[in-house]
């Protein structure tokens, strides 16, 4: 086994473990988002071992430095730090659901399984920002400017759902 | 070389734990974290699937859809900072008037 596949399986682990604390951790808010943190580096490492360079630094740039950030932000904004929620109704009947759904995704994915693509040799620098920066400058402009609207209407939206009151 | 379905799979296990936590748990902020896991396993098989074909358009959509996550969570974000200070809550029993 080879020092990337290796790498694959340990940050897989680590993803899965950091998930699965974030979703039963039920105390403490905070050691979620931390958590979540820690799955999002495991990500970010994993689509190093992908190839996918940049999209790994935006990964951590973006998911582990701005977003959580903001989740702390608000948890500790709103005094959050021990929450006290009755349980859930149905839970086991959607822990079986979600099970379920598992279940139909890897009996899905075992039928496909011999269309899925093999896995082609690369060219040099694929996945970096030279390759990605051409392409989404020329075949994804479209795309690319879609979003810095997007990006302007959440702004606009987040300052008026935080206001207190609209017309002052 | 890394096998695509492990891959795949990795991403499936990744969306059904954010499936439960968006399901099962009642604080809104971490209903927001979970669709977050969410966004991410589906951006691991987008990365899967560029690796394997060799084709760069997966990793450009992996672009759009952090963009659109950022988006999310600030006015996801802020709609909770609303109903706090009108609730005083983040329970999400308590806003359940759009609920049949």
């Amino acid at each position: 086994m080879s020092v990337d596949v290796a790498l694959f399986y340990l940050f897989a682990a680590m993803a899965t473990a950091s998930a699965v604390a974030m979703v039963v951790n039920v105390r403490n808010t905070v050691a979620a988002a931390m958590s979540l943190v820690i799955c999002m580096v495991s990500l970010a490492g994993i689509y190093v071992v992908l190839e996918a360079h940049l999209i790994a630094v935006v990964q951590i740039m973006v998911y582990a430095g701005a977003i959580v950030v903001l989740f702390i932000f608000v948890v500790m904004l709103l005094n959050l730090r021990q929450d006290s929620f009755p349980p859930g109704r149905m839970r086991g009947l959607k822990f079986l659901g979600s099970l379920a759904g598992l279940w139909f995704l890897a009996r899905f994915l075992a039928t496909q399984a011999e269309y899925l693509p093999q896995t082609v040799a690369l060219e040099e620098g694929f996945g970096g920002y030279r390759h990605l920066g051409m392409a989404l400058f020329t075949d994804y402009l479209l795309a690319f400017e879609a979003t810095s609207l997007l990006l302007l209407a959440a702004i606009v939206g987040a300052v008026i759902l935080a206001k207190r009151r609209l017309d002052t | 070389m890394i096998p695509i379905e492990h891959v795949i799979g990795l991403s499936a296990i990744l969306f059904t734990v954010g499936t439960l936590g968006a399901l099962t748990r009642r604080n809104l902020i971490v209903i927001l974290m979970s669709i977050e896991l969410m966004l991410n396993a589906v951006n691991l098989a987008f990365v899967g699937f560029a690796r394997a074909w060799g084709d760069l358009g997966g990793q450009i959509m992996v672009l759009m859809v952090i963009t659109v996550a950022a988006a999310e969570v600030a006015v996801g974000l802020g709609i909770v900072i609303a109903m706090f200070r009108n609730r005083d809550s983040v329970n999400i029993e308590d806003v359940s008037l759009l609920k049949w």
